[in-house]
């Protein structure tokens, strides 16, 4: 992994449904496929488990960027999730960016239980993005700093 | 506070050779609640199972956290090491540190140190873990088989030998499949029908089999062991209970010019038909697209002729509505379309065939009565090609990137076969690799090219030349004597690519399966749970889930009824404890959760409440435990946070969310 800023080390949270996403995170794994440590899996059962609280407290609590990954489309484990999830998402997104927390650095992406290969690309290509745009500061809860 | 127990896996040198596992098990002693953290080389062996259960009782221990391998390949050994020792089975969290951090990161200092955060996440949220117990629901015990070749008749017969009640849903009007369609079979040369269609009648007599053909799955709704299914059954115009399949009606039918498929278009059947000699069942089907007296009212030959009444032009799709506790999905494979692959002149000459025709022309019962006759000019062909790996191995995009798996062997099949009935007719091979592993495989291949005299080139084919004299110039390079070859041949036999079927799509929606990007069906596990889907319910039986020969399919549709009878087996079965549950006192009656759940699991009811002193009789939402899947849209549809999930509630998302971003 190039880092273009060697000091500044992003924090991204990744949220990754149980059936497909999280199953492509192990697959990447299986095959070796490197991406930064910097990303942080937390494992639920469908994108549409993800309240936007949940992405709001990350960026509170001083994450640099949030990265949603479910089924594709027409493939949810159950039927409808990542439809509802897409709909929440495209919302919360363009809330952010309205409050100067830029669209890159929130992402959502499909990523089957097939795609080891794409699941790290993206985390390559997410950790790229974010580090480029540096450390976020809107939002952040001073109080938590320490 | 819970008692908190800390076990770190070095799952040999998987996780120990990049993270110091000694220092992730140090940094996590020291997290709030953590009474004991220890590490071992192997947790998920006997004497590491022994060392979480003798800790969890040394320390009264009330939550677990695992740092291991994927929660999808252990969790399940865990809870049950944890329920052991008295604990319940929901108190223990696993850190993924190998699949998600040793096995990517090369750096140890990083690797650790990520190791350390996702165990203070999985800490975080074992405080917040409450004990669950899982309901039960009873298993219905009746499976379906969705496809009738060799694989699902296989499944179904030894699910009914078991026992259990199957169905057989079949898209086509006869069961039977690809290997109805085959002459003789690799590497043993039996026929193919001799041994298939005992088996297509033993189906046929089973009385706990029943075969719904020219039907099709339109809809599944419901859960392991209790799946509600609607088949379609399409409409084919003749009374199933009254026809005798005497094929009188497919004697008379004028409509004379409809492309045979059994036969792969290679000769022509009526309008009225029934697939093959031995099909079952042998019922006539009408083809609404050719019949003439469906299409203009004009005709009714058919019905003339009949003896028994069966025929009934005004017959309609219906509906049929069952139960079943197990869905085994058989859907089978085709061969790809050749039209990306001109430069072979499959669509320019009638002398390039797919091998998958040159059975048919071989097979005693096919459009030539297994006389080996070119399909232009009915004549000898003295000069066979045989091109392998067309649309495999294809890293171009045009093709599939895999290997279909059975050409290699099918050929040599057809080389010997040739070989053996014209010992005038020259056989080349062009291939780019052989690969014949199996038993007697290999043994078979070398056969072919030792004693039948079969002239093997590796090398690929650039063209075949259609000449104006009727014969074809194949075009290619022998790599081995590095020379340009022009070969005239009477006849092109193209080992086309398997893919899966056309159906295999939808299917796995509705079923809401996964499949891998080449649509075939992706199993539990590759090596330790190879016939289940990761759906539970879900099981994989032959070529849906990947190119299989036939002896490795009826191993899989074996292997596949096996775990089908394990389920029904059972009387009831546990369900999954992760599911939703609404704060009564917070929810506000406003529906939005119910119209999000895509299984009906929501419904409102009135309750009386005290409030302030008083009786209060507010709308109030509950969920059913047995129908809710835990999905979670639910609980971000719900405005006033009454609704949560088990297991992966808002506020230990939450935990992990705070325990991610404090570093």
């Amino acid at each position: 992994m190039q880092m273009v800023n060697k000091e500044f080390k992003p924090k991204i949270v990744a949220f990754c449904c149980n059936w497909c996403s999280y199953a492509g995170a192990d697959l990447a794994g299986t095959n070796r496929l490197q991406y930064p440590a910097e990303v942080k899996i937390i494992r639920v059962p469908c994108s549409c488990r993800v309240n936007p609280m949940f992405i709001l407290r990350a960026f509170q609590r001083g994450a640099d960027g949030v990265i949603i990954c479910g089924c594709h489309p027409g493939d949810c484990h159950y039927t409808t999730g990542n439809y509802y999830a897409r709909r929440r998402m495209t919302l919360l997104f363009s809330m952010l960016d309205f409050l100067g927390i830029e669209k890159e650095r929130t992402r959502l992406e499909w990523v089957s239980a097939a795609e080891g290969q794409k699941f790290a690309s993206t985390m390559n290509d997410f950790v790229k993005t974010v580090t480029e745009l540096g450390e976020n500061k809107r939002l952040e809860d001073l109080r938590c700093k320490k | 506070m819970q008692r908190i127990g800390v076990f770190v896996c070095h799952c040999g040198t998987n996780i120990a050779a990049t993270v110091d596992v000694k220092a992730v098990a140090e940094a996590l002693r020291h997290e709030p609640g953590v009474v004991v953290s220890e590490e071992y080389q192997y947790m998920c062996s006997e004497a590491g199972q022994e060392l979480i259960k003798n800790a969890i009782k040394e320390n009264a221990l009330t939550g677990v956290v695992v740092c291991s391998c994927s929660p999808r390949m252990h969790e399940a050994t865990f809870r049950k090491t944890v329920a052991a020792a008295g604990l319940n089975p929901y108190m223990l969290e696993i850190a993924n540190i190998r699949e998600q951090v040793s096995w990517i990161h090369k750096n140890i200092e990083e690797a650790t140190e990520k190791a350390i955060i996702l165990g203070r996440a999985a800490i975080a949220k074992v405080h917040l873990n409450a004990p669950l117990t899982a309901g039960e629901s009873p298993v219905v015990k009746r499976a379906l088989v969705i496809g009738g070749g060799i694989a699902g008749i296989q499944t179904a017969l030894d699910i009914a030998e078991a026992g259990f009640e199957v169905d057989i849903v079949e898209k086509n009007p006869t069961i039977g499949g690809k290997m109805t369609q085959l002459d003789k079979t690799f590497p043993t040369l039996d026929c193919a029908a001799c041994i298939l269609t005992p088996k297509m009648v033993d189906c046929a007599q089973n009385d706990k089999i029943k075969i719904y053909s020219y039907s099709e799955v339109s809809e599944v709704k419901g859960f392991v062991g209790n799946f509600d299914v609607t088949i379609k059954r399409k409409a084919r115009y003749v009374d199933e209970n009254k026809c005798t399949g005497c094929g009188l009606c497919t004697e008379k039918c004028p409509q004379k010019k409809v492309p045979n498929e059994f036969n792969l278009g290679l000769d022509n059947r009526r309008a009225i038909y029934i697939p093959f000699a031995q099909a079952v069942p042998k019922i006539a089907t009408i083809d609404a697209d050719y019949c003439t007296m469906l299409k203009s009212g004009k005709c009714g030959v058919c019905s003339k002729v009949c003896t028994v009444g069966a025929i009934d032009y005004k017959q309609q799709d219906t509906y049929v509505n069952e139960k079943y506790g197990a869905i085994v999905v058989a859907t089978g494979f085709n061969p790809i379309k050749l039209d990306k692959y001109d430069e072979f002149a499959y669509s320019q000459s009638a002398d390039v065939i797919t091998s998958l025709e040159l059975e048919r022309l071989m097979n005693a019962a096919g459009p030539n009565g297994g006389t080996l006759l070119r399909p232009s000019d009915k004549k000898h062909p003295h000069r066979i090609a045989f091109i392998q790996c067309v649309g495999s191995r294809c890293d171009d995009g045009k093709g599939k990137s895999y290997c279909s798996k059975i050409c290699c062997m099918y050929t040599a099949k057809h080389a010997m076969l040739i070989r053996e009935k014209y010992p005038d007719t020259e056989v080349y091979v062009f291939y780019i690799d052989v690969r014949t592993p199996g038993k007697n495989f290999d043994e078979f291949y070398r056969r072919a090219v030792e004693e039948y005299g079969v002239n093997y080139v590796k090398g690929m084919v650039g063209k075949v030349l259609p000449e104006p004299d009727g014969t074809l110039t194949v075009r290619a390079s022998d790599l081995l004597n590095g020379q340009q070859l022009n070969l005239s041949c009477d006849l092109v036999v193209l080992a086309a690519a398997i893919e899966p079927d056309n159906s295999a799509r939808p299917l796995a929606t509705m079923l809401t399966a996964s499949m891998d990007t080449n649509d075939f069906f992706t199993e539990a596990h590759p090596k330790l749970r190879p016939v289940e889907s990761p759906t539970a319910g879900i099981f994989l039986s032959g070529a849906c889930q990947g190119p299989k020969d036939i002896p490795e399919t009826v191993s899989q549709a074996s292997a596949c009824a096996a775990k089908v009878i394990g389920l029904l087996a059972k009387n009831t079965l546990k369900g999954n404890p992760c599911v939703a549950h609404s704060n009564e006192l917070l929810c506000n009656g406003c529906s939005s959760c119910e119209k999000v759940c895509p299984y009906g699991a929501i419904s409102y009811s009135d309750k009386e409440f005290r409030i302030n002193g008083k009786m209060v009789t507010r709308r109030v939402a509950s969920v059913n435990p047995a129908v809710c899947q835990g999905c979670g849209a639910c609980t971000v549809a719900c405005p006033s946070g009454a609704m949560d999930l088990n297991g992966f509630s808002n506020s230990q998302i939450m935990a992990e969310v705070d325990a991610i971003c404090k570093w």
